[in-house]
């Protein structure tokens, strides 16, 4: 069963990501009903990549456009994501991924 | 595509009114509002290019309450006075508004 | 769909207008508005390299506004008098896909666009 999380906000996402470990992470997805797998975790870091890169935790769109340019077409599409992270793939991944829930995402 | 620029800084002291000067064209207006009601005084530091505006069909108005809390009335020249009812009305036949602050 | 300007005139840190412009510019971006910047008059420093923002506790903007095409943001002016008057060149800044534009040029872009934010 999971140990203790870390200080959560109040929609479920880390406060500090520097309280963040692979472990945590496995324990944040398994709230979400998610079983990480090897490509989970390619888009988790590459979802991590924009976060050092830009300051910020991608909507939607932008983590589509982020996904293709990193990970190839195949990848960068709503629904590939859709099908890893359900139900709303930049919520989740950013919760999981241990960062603040992206703004202007419903 | 006509704007409505609100400038609400006085030119005594920032180049609010100056830099919308330099960009308003056309149907435009500008509108003085708070402190920028000091840039439709004769002294203004703007007042030349702010007279030139006007002679090419510019409308310049300013906010007469907040003129008239500055005591102004008597050293406003070729601008037009307007009420909260006329800056509604201003707001609603321009395109856009641009608030210079 | 209507196209937006967002004019951004004021410093980054000395207040919070400059970051406020930027996250109405990306949320117009990811709710796939058509939506460009324009940074003129104190804005342009904004737009520099080299902000150490992290000095003053702050987030700094350099690494926001390099996601702004991500966002699907469609171009970014800056205004060349106000870049000239404060002794900068293109050089100065830490974006590459900028577009300069005189008075004239900023003049029409008013005109061209539906609706304007002002920062």
């Amino acid at each position: 069963m999971s140990c203790d999380l870390p200080p959560l906000d109040k929609d479920g996402y880390l406060l500090q990501l520097s309280s963040w470990s692979r472990d945590i992470g496995e324990q944040l997805a398994r709230n979400e009903n998610i079983e990480l797998t090897q490509a989970h975790w390619e888009v988790i870091d590459t979802v991590q990549a924009f976060y050092q890169e830009f300051d910020l935790a991608p909507a939607s769109r932008a983590l589509v456009r982020y996904i293709q340019q990193k990970l190839g077409p195949e990848k960068g599409r709503s629904l590939y994501l859709l099908s890893l992270f359900p139900p709303h793939p930049a919520l989740i991944i950013a919760k999981i991924a241990g960062l603040p829930r992206p703004a202007n995402c419903f | 595509m006509s704007t409505l620029h609100t400038v609400n800084k006085s030119p005594f002291e920032n180049n609010s009114l100056t830099s919308c000067l330099q960009l308003c064209s056309g149907e435009d207006s500008i509108l003085l509002i708070e402190d920028g009601t000091y840039g439709g005084c004769e002294s203004s530091p703007c007042r030349e290019p702010l007279t030139r505006l006007m002679e090419d069909g510019i409308n310049v108005y300013v906010l007469e309450n907040d003129a008239s809390a500055r005591g102004l009335h008597t050293f406003l020249q070729g601008v037009e006075l307007v009420d909260y009812p006329g800056f509604v009305k201003l707001s609603c036949t321009h395109q856009c508004i641009q608030s210079w602050y | 769909m209507s196209r937006i300007l967002c004019i951004s005139r004021h410093s980054p840190y000395q207040t919070s207008s400059a970051c406020d412009a930027l996250d109405a510019v990306l949320a117009a971006g990811a709710f796939d508005q058509e939506v460009s910047l324009l940074l003129m008059n104190e804005g342009v420093w904004q737009a520099i390299k080299n902000q150490q923002a992290s000095l003053l506790g702050r987030t700094g903007i350099g690494k926001k506004m390099a996601a702004l095409p991500l966002f699907g943001v469609k171009q970014v002016y800056i205004h060349t008098p106000s870049l000239t008057q404060r002794g900068l060149t293109r050089d100065s800044l830490h974006l590459d896909a900028v577009q300069l534009v005189t008075n004239n040029e900023v003049r029409t872009l008013i005109q061209q666009h539906d609706q304007l934010l002002s920062f």
